[in-house]
């Protein structure tokens, strides 16, 4: 299938602007924010678009970028819908690009409702989504590139199904503590624990009523300042142990691709850059607590935390992709396109 | 009714004590060292709000004297409901100035107003948060000089946050009572609850970072002196 560069280009930019708008998402949470504006869709009653710079601060800084940065993200996800419901020739294509329409107008709207229905369970939800439509937008971005449609005529190792679950099984493991990680942002709480890599001094901290009662009376939050319960002490242990979970299980997936495909291989490769991310995901984690939790130190561990989640998602779709195009079983075949690639070089 | 029965009812009543409403006073005293406050650092990297001090300013969870006077603890008879004379109570006032809240710690009947005034030179948002069903969540701009704001809530609240989301180190916590016998304790430690009806009551004392204390007391017609002590542990 020949492949439009422009459509790859402007696919990847707005991946990109997606990112960077998933960035601010995190810097309204860090710095507590996400109320500031206490209207939407307008802006302290003006125009969205036309707010007075002199009420771009503070919170409301944060909290109005991100809602022009957004209003961009949606216009060039709409611009992407049209240019691939008119030029590409893949019917999966059209509606995987009516998808991301969709998705993105959800997504205004559910950041939207946060907002006026004052509820922070909607900013969790709002965060997995805008973790799921990046995902997505970066597969339209690797859809539309001349790699993936030229991935049939490529030499093709066989991917292990051994090796491609796992790696489906990791990079749904990194979408849930995704989730944790929001769920632990939108109760507004600060840090539950304030040490790492001990917990209160303990490999596994005291949960008891009398213990939460003694570090909620030494907690000296400037921002966020919620008292921390049992709950939310075991969630960021939850996080952690995830985390554990998580770095072995990339640094097995990078370990297998190697021995399993060998080191010159592109799946390798970026098998290797997705633990390199990994590690870098730890440190700030680490860093967030050591930090007390600065604002962009948390931020930035919400950008890796993304990266890190859109890098699985893309090895399992090359690897899926890949397998499929390497089976002589003709109904194998039709894994994203690939079939017609075969076909063609048929 | 004869002569004779009229008279030995009034004697009757003139040997019946009469029971007049008291005073509850008291002094919290803080036990120990409290931990160290904190800078506001995000403050003074707001030029609006660092044009107004100095030198860093730092939170104030632990206001402590230096005999251990202990301030912002409420107090309240534990447990009084329906006695909400909030409707008809005058105002309660609190401040937004220097980017903080004035008072941080405020009590309130049922039904009494709060009005919120911004005397800064910039934007706030007053965002209440309470936890209590019936409670409204409000969430207000505020536009410097702009008019003050009124909130009242129906269900008694222990500490029902106020918060400025573009400051977000801006906090205050009301407590909403069903009742007038309340108090929160001065720099000197001192609360006075006024005219409680005589009875037995559980006076409760209540730090925000510390949480609640009790003690049985019992009102007759002389003003009663309770006194708390809190410490960290």
């Amino acid at each position: 299938m020949k492949t439009n560069p422009w459509l790859f280009r402007f696919a990847v930019l707005t991946a990109f602007a997606t990112f960077l708008l998933i960035g601010l998402g995190g810097l309204v949470t860090s710095n507590n924010a996400g109320m500031s504006v206490p209207d939407w869709p307008t802006s302290y009653g003006y125009n969205m678009f036309a707010l007075p710079i002199k009420f771009w601060k503070g919170g409301a800084f944060f909290e109005h970028t991100h809602r022009l940065l957004a209003s961009a993200v949606g216009f060039l996800t709409t611009i992407l819908a049209v240019w691939l419901w008119l030029k590409d020739s893949r019917q999966w294509m059209k509606w995987l690009g009516v998808i991301a329409f969709l998705l993105v107008i959800a997504q205004g709207i559910l950041g939207g409702l946060r907002v006026t229905m004052k509820m922070n369970s909607l900013g969790i939800f709002h965060g997995a989504v805008a973790q799921t439509f990046f995902v997505l937008v970066c597969a339209i971005a690797l859809f539309t590139s001349r790699a993936w449609n030229e991935l049939a005529a490529r030499k093709i190792i066989f991917i292990p199904r051994g090796l491609r679950s796992h790696v489906l099984f990791v990079t749904i493991l990194i979408f849930i503590q995704l989730l944790i990680g929001a769920t632990m942002r939108h109760q507004h709480a600060g840090l539950a624990i304030p040490d790492f890599p001990s917990a209160y001094g303990k490999f596994w901290p005291d949960t008891s009523a009398v213990a939460v009662a003694g570090y909620n009376a030494h907690r000296m939050e400037i921002n966020g300042e919620n008292p921390i319960t049992a709950f939310q002490i075991i969630l960021q242990m939850v996080h952690r142990l995830v985390a554990f979970l998580i770095l072995a299980g990339v640094a097995a997936a990078a370990w297998l691709a190697r021995k399993r495909l060998g080191g010159k291989d592109s799946l390798t490769k970026l098998a290797i850059f997705w633990l390199a991310l990994i590690l870098t995901q730890v440190a700030l984690g680490a860093a967030t607590i050591w930090t007390n939790k600065a604002a962009d130190v948390a931020t930035a561990h919400v950008m890796v935390g993304a990266l890190s989640l859109v890098t699985g998602a893309l090895w399992c779709i090359i690897g899926f992709g890949r397998s499929a195009s390497a089976l002589p079983d003709a109904q194998a075949f039709g894994v994203f396109g690939v079939q017609t690639s075969m076909m063609a070089n048929k | 009714m004869k002569f004779s029965s009229i008279f030995l009812l009034i004697a009757a009543l003139a040997a019946t004590p009469v029971l007049h409403a008291a005073d509850i006073t008291g002094v919290i005293i803080f036990k120990g060292t409290p931990p160290a406050e904190k800078e506001i650092t995000p403050l003074m990297d707001n030029a609006d709000c660092a044009a107004m001090y100095k030198t860093t300013p730092t939170t104030h969870f632990y206001v402590v004297g230096p005999k251990g006077e202990f301030a912002d603890v409420v107090v309240s008879l534990k447990g009084v409901t329906g006695k909400s004379t909030g409707a008809s109570a005058p105002p309660a006032v609190m401040d937004q100035k220097g980017c903080m809240y004035s008072p941080t710690i405020l009590a309130v009947q049922t039904g009494q107003k709060i009005i919120v005034k911004n005397s800064d030179t910039c934007i706030h948002n007053v965002h209440t948060k309470p936890t209590v069903d019936g409670n409204q969540e409000f969430n207000d701009v505020q536009m410097p000089g702009g008019a003050d704001l009124t909130y009242t809530f129906p269900k008694p609240e222990m500490f029902l946050k106020f918060q400025c989301d573009v400051h977000p180190w801006m906090f205050a916590w009301v407590s909403v009572f069903d009742s007038p016998y309340f108090a929160v304790s001065d720099k000197d430690g001192k609360f006075t609850i006024k005219n409680v009806p005589p009875g037995k009551y559980t006076l409760e004392a209540n730090h925000r970072k510390l949480g609640a204390q009790t003690q049985d007391v019992e009102v007759a017609d002389k003003d009663v002196t309770v006194n708390f002590t809190f410490e960290v542990k």
